[in-house]
């Protein structure tokens, strides 16, 4: 078996809030292929049109529950940390482990839902290091300690957030969002490769 | 009360205790990391990635994160699966030798290139008692979890010559992938409980 290379491919060489495209290395079932239970795992139907989630149905199972992982994490708003800033933790994780992709991703999920355009944008271009008031401060410092191998997260990560004004709830949160993207980042930026979007 | 699961347990929080009940607001997100361990550690159809697999590159990733709690874990479930002793002595071996300090790797050749952080390719040396397919997936391992931005399709090739099949890439991958969520949801939890990691 070989891998599928993309030799024509431009790879954006910069963080960008851009709509990229992502081009697997392994072969893809085809989507008309996709059995019964490879549908069921993707949760969506739309994702059946991605390369990336039709790849990952190769092993069903641990889809299936990476994805509920994934959407209860970010999109359950019913207690805890407000959703921009989860996609602030996701993005600020994406950044430091350097996948272009998924920073382009959260970056506009985090606009979306906090319209603090140009602050995300720093985030992006001056890296985890980029000044975006303490409260921001605060989470990006603290998801960056926790992608570090061994994890560099420790009480002073939480006494700063507590003093920005995060209780337990949203703490956990920010732990949950930020753990969550060394899962996404390493499937992203190990199974392919980034693509400016076509047209 | 949803009750304790695998991440409470490693990250010693009480049923009741102030972090489970926090944890407990979530019950989609605690069941489903509850799944996702089961999916890769507890499979309807294992398929062609063996449990000793599993569980061999599950204790080398959490030593390479130097947490013995979780790593005396799975290293349980790997002895359940009786490997000889060499493998284990081997395994072990291997953590020591193996843990560095991550995230480093290359950007694509521009103006990110500033930020590139060197760091070690790492290559296993006890190829003997741990096999030639173990030892190509440790070493793809070892960068996704140290430097997962130097992946690249030649890194998978080589999985590949070693007898990894494409669905066996994606299950190794998730395994890693999984372990760097959960290791880091429980070192979390840990510390915001107030232990210290």
């Amino acid at each position: 078996m070989n891998v599928i290379t993309h030799p024509d491919n431009h790879e954006p060489v910069a963080f960008t809030l851009a709509l990229l495209d992502w081009l697997p290395w392994l072969e893809p079932p085809a989507e008309a292929a996709l059995t019964e239970r490879q549908r069921a795992s993707l949760v969506d139907a739309a994702r059946s049109k991605s390369a990336y989630f039709r790849l990952l149905a190769r092993d069903p199972g641990i889809l299936e529950a990476r994805t509920r992982t994934d959407k209860d994490i970010f999109y359950n708003t019913s207690s805890g940390l407000p959703r921009a800033e989860r996609e602030l933790a996701a993005a600020a994780t994406s950044r430091h482990n350097g996948c272009i992709y998924c920073a382009s991703v959260h970056a506009r999920h985090a606009i979306t839902y906090s319209k603090r355009g140009d602050d995300v944008k720093h985030l992006l271009d001056a890296g985890v290091g980029a000044d975006l008031g303490e409260r921001w401060n605060a989470i990006v410092a603290a998801s960056v300690a926790l992608a570090a191998t061994p994890i560099g997260f420790g009480t002073e990560h939480v006494t700063r957030l507590r003093a920005a004004g995060l209780d337990d709830g949203d703490i956990v949160d920010v732990i949950n969002g930020a753990a969550f993207f060394n899962w996404a980042n390493r499937l992203m930026l190990s199974l392919g490769e980034p693509a400016r979007a076509a047209g | 009360m949803t009750g304790a699961d695998l991440i409470d347990r490693l990250a010693g929080l009480a049923p009741g205790s102030p972090l489970a009940l926090i944890r407990d607001r979530k019950p989609v997100t605690r069941q489903h990391a509850q799944a996702s361990y089961r999916a890769l550690f507890e499979p309807d159809e294992p398929g062609d990635v063996t449990l000793q697999e599993r569980f061999a590159v599950a204790t080398f990733v959490a030593g390479l994160h130097v947490q013995d709690e979780i790593a005396a874990f799975y290293a349980a479930g790997l002895a359940r699966t009786e490997p000889p002793d060499a493998f284990v002595t081997a395994l072990s071996a291997e953590i020591d030798g193996g843990r560095t300090i991550g995230p480093y790797g290359a950007y694509p050749k521009g103006p990110l290139s500033v930020e590139d952080v060197p760091g070690p390719v790492w290559h296993v040396t006890h190829h003997a008692a741990l096999g030639a397919r173990l030892t190509a997936a440790l070493q793809h391992v070892h960068l996704l979890v140290f430097h997962p931005r130097d992946a690249s399709p030649a890194a998978l090739q080589t999985l590949l010559d070693a007898g990894w099949s494409n669905t066996d890439i994606v299950t190794l991958s998730q395994l890693v992938a999984f372990l760097a969520f959960q290791i880091r949801a429980v070192a979390g939890l840990r510390t915001l409980a107030g232990r210290v990691p």
